[in-house]
């Protein structure tokens, strides 16, 4: 029993991955190359969905000192990836401005702040 | 009835991830699609947490470790550092996976063959996603080791075997995981190693193409993990981030015309054993003053920015003289080849950092049949993607690479601190062209000289 329900869970899941990912080339195809560096920042930050695992491994593994700190570890990295790539991402695609429609204005100095 | 709602919610955030990387198609919603899919793993985690059974004290404790780290990271990363940074994050999302993989195995070393199979494979592609990243992290700063490529005899046997190992213990391990928990210690530890050999043969001008890479591995980690854990979203999130990796490594790859094959085997240097043509001629140095001149006769002028803007922090000071070129009547452009800088995209922050808006800033493939209207394109820290040769030097190494056309303009200027080669370690004969003239200097200090003409001449 165990083993059949094995293989229909990862064709199932094999199905999934391989549907997934011409969907990710798809929309990927989409992107402007002016947006690739926050597109990868922002798609890494989707990476740290690991996160739940992260969680699970963290949180369902009792009596195992081990896999406590394991899990704690695995789940401070999987944050920073989330927290930090999400941020990181929207503070790059705050600056891409559009030309203002008034006439260009000559405000040189604003450019030092940062 | 609890395991229904998690895994409707997972639905929903699987949905979100989709439409945030589908709005990235343009600038005006790419702020809100990254808001959407940060949303979309807001409520991933959630509906974990709702999972029945679980002890909280601890993933709190990573969870506030992490923020902290996140947020400090994310708001002190200066934008010149933005490959760094990607590094990083890639590499913290391949040790996560790493120790989920390991901590899975540790806690039922028994499991069904999907099981096995998916946490070695978790192991595997994040042990080297981490370590990797790290490298290309060093390789990037120059921290402990130098940004050319590390070759050695045999190298390539010894990836291989280092792989075959991997490989064999992998099918071992998966067939047999219960009594082999010193067979998993060594395949965690070659997997770290085979991610530092992979990357250091890599030189620093190729740091594109294997940032590339270690984002869709940290996909690929992503995707396996959740088929340790028999997650659907994990796949699906997973497998997006995975084929993002693969096209922008395509794309890199293809802007390089180089396989990818290529850049990982061969470490670039040792490429350069036959030498381009022989250049004869003589550069024509000008001075920034002489070149104000001619500037402010331009009506249309094009900017190649490329890593060495990066260095010398010129983004800003350039967007200031773009302005006093535009008020002055000129058009103004800048011309991205899309392996400038040592990340995708690289440039295009910097300058949208500065303020330049995202119209000023075009690709490569919409600048070249106009360049012959340009008055004056200015090239700043950017070399080989202007290099005439590899047009029609068929022994040039980069001969066929698609390059910006800054020689067919009027006037080129060079903005360089010396006569030295680019990363590729080729002459560029572009600096002995006829209408090609060279400011020699730091590239930040001779714009503020031509800033500072400008206005001087608007005061008189």
């Amino acid at each position: 029993m165990e083993t059949q329900l094995d293989a229909a869970a990862l064709i199932d899941l094999i199905f999934l991955f391989v549907i997934s990912i011409f969907l990710g080339v798809e929309l990927i195809s989409k992107v402007p190359s002016i947006l690739h560096t926050p597109l990868m920042s922002g798609s890494n930050a989707i990476s740290g969905i690991t996160i739940v695992g992260a969680i699970l491994a963290t949180g369902l593994t009792p009596g195992s000192n081990f896999c406590t700190v394991l899990g704690v570890l695995a789940m401070t990295c999987a944050t920073i990836n989330v927290v930090g790539g999400y941020l990181v991402t929207d503070r790059m695609l705050r600056m891409f401005k559009s030309k203002l429609p008034s006439s260009p204005r000559a405000q040189p100095s604003a450019g030092k702040q940062k | 009835m609890n395991l229904v709602l998690i895994n409707i919610i997972y639905i929903v955030a699987s949905v979100l991830f989709i439409l945030g990387l589908k709005r990235m198609s343009s600038p005006v919603t790419a702020r809100n699609a990254n808001l959407m899919s940060a949303f979309g793993m807001l409520l991933a985690v959630v509906a974990t947490l709702m999972t029945a059974g679980l002890e909280f004290r601890w993933i709190v404790v990573g969870f506030i470790l992490g923020t902290i780290l996140g947020i400090i990271a994310a708001l002190r990363v200066a934008m010149t550092a933005m490959p760094q940074m990607v590094a990083l994050l890639n590499g913290s999302g391949g040790l996560a996976s790493f120790l989920v993989g390991w901590s899975s195995y540790h806690y039922q070393p028994t499991a069904s063959l999907l099981t096995t199979i998916s946490t070695f494979l978790a192991v595997f592609i994040g042990g080297v996603t981490f370590t990797g990243s790290v490298m290309a992290w060093a390789k990037l700063e120059e921290r402990g080791v130098s940004g050319k490529p590390i070759i050695f005899p045999g190298q390539n046997v010894l990836n291989s075997l280092i792989l075959l190992v991997l490989i064999l213990g992998g099918i071992i391990f998966s067939l047999h995981p219960a009594q082999n928990y010193s067979l998993f210690v060594l395949i965690m530890v070659l997997s770290l190693i085979f991610g530092v050999m992979v990357v250091i043969p890599i030189g620093g001008a190729d740091m594109p193409v294997v940032i590339s890479l270690l984002n869709s591995y940290s996909g690929m980690a992503g995707t396996a993990t959740g088929f340790v854990l028999l997650n659907s979203m994990l796949i699906v999130a997973g497998s997006l981030v995975g084929a993002s990796g693969i096209i922008l490594t395509q794309i890199m790859c293809k802007a390089m015309n180089r396989s990818l094959a290529n850049v990982l085997f061969s470490g670039f240097g040792k490429r350069i054993v036959k030498k381009g043509t022989e250049i004869k001629g003589e550069a024509k140095p000008i001075k920034p003053e002489d070149a104000y001149l001619i500037l402010e006769a331009a009506r249309s002028v094009v900017f190649v920015p490329g890593y060495g803007l990066a260095v010398a922090q010129a983004q800003h000071v350039l967007r200031e003289l773009g302005d006093f070129l535009e008020k002055n009547g000129a058009e103004v452009r800048y011309a991205i080849h899309p392996v400038a800088g040592r990340m995708p995209g690289h440039m295009n922050v910097l300058l949208a950092e500065a303020n330049v808006p995202y119209e000023q800033l075009v690709e490569m493939d919409s600048i070249n049949p106009l360049m012959e209207t340009v008055d004056v394109c200015m090239v700043i820290g950017a070399n080989d993607v202007v290099n005439p040769a590899a047009r029609h030097d068929q022994s040039s190494p980069i001969y066929g690479m698609p390059i910006i056309n800054a020689d067919k303009a009027k006037t080129v200027f060079i903005l360089k601190r010396s006569m030295a080669t680019g990363f590729a370690g080729i002459e560029n004969e572009l600096f002995y062209y006829e209408n090609t003239r060279m400011i020699f200097g730091d590239a930040k200090a001779t714009i503020q000289t031509l800033v500072a003409e400008f206005k001087q001449a608007a005061k008189t």
